[in-house]
């Protein structure tokens, strides 16, 4: 007990001191999972609006993979990754192996169907409850998207916040794919495992500190948004 | 693509409709002709195909086979001049306001000539007290209210409303009565369902009468409140209440 109360105030000191190697690792983390949920929303809204409003052949099988690929395990999806990148895969000759774009591809490849699956539910769920209303409104079809994505806007936030947690705390495929390689591919997730792994608990036990913190403000944010939702617009 | 509105919406006509779902044929050979001024109430038990036959000539469904003619339009091209209330109509969440706004603002209206409009329309309906509220707490009479005045507001010749008091107490539905009177008395054409004989007495003046998805009567209301055979019209003149519970 007493290793960890020690643990916590160096780490405490840690952050407090602003310690260059953790604002670096952090800074990364950020930019990794936010490009990769930046790239994964402008994918995963459309395709979700996509399956929700349409009908076309083959779509029952696209809906069953995406909800299955909701819950990929990540090391899965790291192997792929790697396959595809390693100097013998298909896109060796890109020379991504071992870089934050590896990186960014493997948290899109997990967080795409998260954002996907749950923006189809949330956009059939209103499509079922005001289309004929708008319709009866004389709205064109591109004022009924506009209104669907409006009319959603919380809920649809709600999704990317979940693919942003599901990215931010994902560690096994960004570890294969990036190598966790010092200031090159050490994100939050891979320090805490690496230095865990090494007895060094103070700089495992601040980047954990910071991974709650983004988890709180993050549920922060979600309950300001529902009671935001039920002000009139 | 914008669509150019008919010139007149009247006499609206329908031939031979047919309406089918899975096979199973819900509508069937109807063929009836509503001239241009008063209210129609279309009555009838449970599942006898009230509520599609008003989505069916609102345009919101296409039917299987015969036709509805809005005077020479169909009922998508009449669109901009008949307008629908819905059972449960879908409230955007937003303000009462910005509600009644968004049916003027998908019709490209200015502004300054918005903001009167729903001034105008938020007194008419009653509205004042709630206009800043939003639409989705309002109480049932508050939503219907609303969803009367977010179609009137377009100024429609035509509006079709499916049962539009069912779900309110009584001083709620007189109030609702007493708009739709407001409404008929402007000129615009009233076709609505419902189950409520006093609300019929009330307010229509001619009745159509489904059964199983036929139309077994087209009457003038007086016509209609004597009749005397026996079968399910009768059960409906003589005991509404029970008959509507029945069916």
């Amino acid at each position: 007990m007493s290793d960890f109360s020690e643990a916590l105030i160096a780490s405490a000191g840690l952050l407090t001191g602003l310690n260059p190697d953790l604002l670096e690792i952090i800074g990364l983390s950020l930019f990794v999972t936010l490009t990769a949920v930046c790239i994964a929303t402008v994918i995963g809204i459309p395709l979700g609006g996509l399956l929700a409003v349409k009908r076309f052949p083959g779509r029952p099988l696209v809906v069953l993979i995406i909800d299955t690929f909701m819950g990929l395990p990540p090391v899965v999806v790291g192997l792929i990754v790697y396959l595809w990148l390693s100097r013998s895969g298909p896109l060796g000759v890109l020379g991504l192996l071992y870089t934050p774009t590896a990186m960014i591809i493997a948290q899109c490849l997990l967080v795409t169907p998260i954002i996907a699956a749950l923006s189809r539910q949330v956009i059939a769920d209103a499509h079922g409850q005001y289309d004929e209303q708008l319709r009866s409104l004389g709205a064109a079809r591109w004022q009924r998207i506009a209104t669907l994505l409006w009319e959603t806007r919380t809920s649809l936030l709600v999704t990317v916040l979940a693919g942003f947690g599901r990215a931010n705390a994902e560690v096994g495929a960004v570890m294969i794919v990036g190598g966790n390689i010092n200031h090159v591919t050490r994100v939050m997730t891979t320090t805490v495992a690496y230095e865990t792994s090494r007895g060094n608990l103070t700089q495992a036990l601040a980047l954990g500190i910071v991974l709650i913190l983004i988890a709180m403000l993050l549920t922060l944010l979600l309950h300001q948004l529902r009671r935001l939702n039920m002000e009139p617009g | 693509m914008m669509r150019r509105p008919p010139d007149s919406l009247f006499p609206l006509t329908v031939s031979d409709l047919d309406f089918s779902v899975g096979g199973e044929r819900l509508l069937s050979g109807l063929s009836f002709e509503l001239e241009g001024k008063g209210c129609t109430a279309i009555l009838g038990p449970n599942g006898s195909g009230k509520t599609l036959l008003l989505r069916l000539c609102h345009g919101m469904l296409a039917p299987a086979a015969g036709s509805i003619r809005w005077g020479e339009a169909t009922p998508a091209q009449a669109l901009p001049l008949q307008a629908m209330v819905f059972q449960l109509p879908a409230m955007l969440n937003r303000s009462v306001r910005a509600n009644i706004d968004y049916a003027l603002r998908l019709r490209r209206i200015p502004r300054t000539e918005r903001q009167r409009l729903v001034q105008e329309a938020i007194e008419l309906c009653g509205l004042t007290e709630v206009a800043g509220r939003n639409a989705r707490v309002l109480s049932g009479g508050e939503r219907q209210k609303l969803a009367i005045a977010r179609a009137w507001i377009t100024r429609p010749r035509a509006l079709l409303m499916d049962e539009p008091t069912s779900e309110l107490d009584p001083l709620a539905t007189r109030e609702i009565e007493s708009m739709i009177q407001r409404v008929v008395s402007q000129g615009v054409r009233v076709i609505l369902t419902t189950h409520d004989m006093n609300q019929v007495r009330h307010l229509a003046d001619d009745v159509l009468f489904l059964e199983y998805g036929r139309l077994r009567a087209h009457l003038p209301i007086e016509d209609f409140l004597n009749y005397q055979g026996d079968d399910t019209m009768r059960d409906f003149v003589a005991h509404p209440t029970r008959a509507g519970a029945l069916s």
